[in-house]
Parts: structure tokens; sequence; C-alpha cells
């Protein structure tokens, strides 16, 4: 079990960490595309687009379906898991700034312990 | 570490952090009063927050842009609706442009920042809320594609501890 969530983890990761791979998702979130349609947005070759998409299939971030000739791409495997994904994303970047907050304020006094609390010794 | 709870409420795309600081309610405040603290602490590594206006009152505009290492410069402003010195703040964040209009076609987030005396030290209470999940991407689309890496590094950290 957490073995699993691990690899579905690194799979979430791995496929975020791209550039045109967030911005294919941001997409089919918005709605299905062909995956010709996406390929056309990019600068690339229709197989490195196709491959991008297996990435992202693979971490469960869109599904794909056949209509004809075209497969379809869209998000909407587990939007929910997505946003977590997103929400995760900016938890960082919140850790983040709360250390450099308290870092920053852990620079006025150096050598100094807190100033003891005006009431005298706390009980609780 | 000072995070002591987070909270992802994805109805509503809203993200609670909570965080203890070993530290005064006026100095947590001062963070943010002095626009020379909140560039320190605003800007993931490596890219430095620059905050060129600085009022915070209701009605009044923080305005401040981001330097890549690259040199690449993103702007960004806060529209201050909300303030309760020491004790808080509201105000919505938007992506704009170098001369800090407001870009209509990025997402702006409503942020509520509070801050209450416990435990002989200060809590902080950081709320964040996108309209949408499109909107939640395309934050981290612009703002945080730099930052990404290091906070995928963190997470999995985290992901570890679990």
């Amino acid at each position: 079990m957490a073995e699993d969530d691990e690899d579905r983890a690194d799979a979430l990761f791995h496929a975020l960490a791209d550039r045109t791979r967030r911005d294919i998702v941001r997409r089919v979130l918005a709605g299905e595309h062909s995956v010709s349609a996406l390929a056309a947005k990019y600068d690339m070759s229709f197989a490195a687009v196709q491959k991008h998409v297996a990435v992202l299939e693979k971490a469960g971030l869109l599904s794909k379906r056949r209509q004809g000739r075209e497969q379809l791409a869209s998000g909407d495997v587990d939007a929910v898991r997505s946003v977590a994904s997103m929400l995760t994303e900016l938890e960082g970047v919140w850790r983040g700034r709360i250390a450099r907050i308290d870092a920053l304020i852990a620079a006025d006094h150096p050598t100094q312990p807190l100033p003891s609390h005006p009431d005298g010794p706390r009980k609780d | 570490m000072p995070v002591t709870d987070v909270i992802k409420d994805l109805d509503s795309r809203t993200l609670t952090i909570t965080a203890d600081f070993a530290a005064p309610l006026e100095r947590v405040w001062q963070v943010y009063a002095d626009p020379r603290q909140l560039e320190k602490v605003w800007g993931p590594p490596g890219y430095p927050a620059t905050v060129v206006e600085h009022e915070l009152t209701p009605g009044g505009a923080m305005t401040y842009y981001m330097t890549s290492p690259e040199g690449e410069k993103y702007y960004g402003r806060w529209d201050v609706t909300e303030v309760s010195e020491p004790r808080g703040f509201r105000f919505d964040d938007a992506f704009t442009d170098d001369t800090f209009t407001a870009n209509p076609e990025m997402p702006v987030s409503q942020n509520s920042y509070a801050f209450a005396e416990h435990d002989g030290g200060t809590r902080a209470t950081y709320v964040t809320t996108y309209a949408t999940a499109e909107a939640l991407q395309q934050v981290l689309e612009m703002g945080m594609e730099e930052g990404a890496r290091e906070a995928i590094a963190q997470i999995d950290v985290l992901l570890a501890q679990q």
C-alpha cells in the first residue's frame, strides 16, 4: 500500500516536472483534445507529444479514448487528484516561504534567547 | 519546522497553512509591513523578489517582481482589501505586465493572512483560494515553474516520512 503510494507519487511528480506536460494537463483539464490537436500546439514531433501524453496517462493525470482514427485525451481522470497534486506543489512553496520567515526572525537575536514573558514564567 | 498544519480543500481549491513562529505578534507583522523584509521571504531561492510599491492599507497596492537566474522578470500585485494591524490582512494576488497592470487572462487568488498570540509566540494562518482548477494550474505554470523542482524535492521528503 505505502509502496503503491510512493510509486504513484513518483509518477505524478515526474509527470509534472516537465513544462510541456504541465501545459498539456492544463489544456486537457479544460476539455477533451485530440492528440493531433495537442501536437499542433508544440514545436515538436507528433511522436514526442504522444510520448508526453503517455507519461501523463501513466501518472493518472489524463485518460485517452479512441474515436475513429483519433485518440482523444481528457483530464477527467480524477480532476480532483490533480487539484490535490497542485495544492501539494503550492504547499511546498509555502513551506519554503515559512522557513525563510522563521530564519529572518531568528536572525534578530542570533545569540540571545527570547525576552522573558512580562507576566512571569509560564505555567502551562 | 514551524509549519504545524496544512489543510487542502479540493472542492474550494483552498490551501490553508498554519505556522507557529517563536516571536511576538508585532515581529511577524513587521515581515509584511516592511517591504525589505517581505522581499526576503517571498521569492523562492534563486528568484529574489523586489517590492516596488508597498501600501498595506485597505484599497492600497503592493507591487513586486521576481527575477529569474536568467534575468527574466515576473511581475505581480497585491490589492489589499482589509487590514487589521497587527492581526492580519486580506488581499487579491494577480499576475501583471511590467507596468503592474493586472493580466485579465491570468487567475487571481484571494488571500487571508491572520496572526494571533499562541503559546508565547505567534500563530500565523495563511489561506489562499483559487477560483477554478484551471486557475490553480495556470498559477503553477507561471509563478512556480522555477520553484517546482525545489518544492518537489521537499514534497518527496514529506511523502517519505508518511
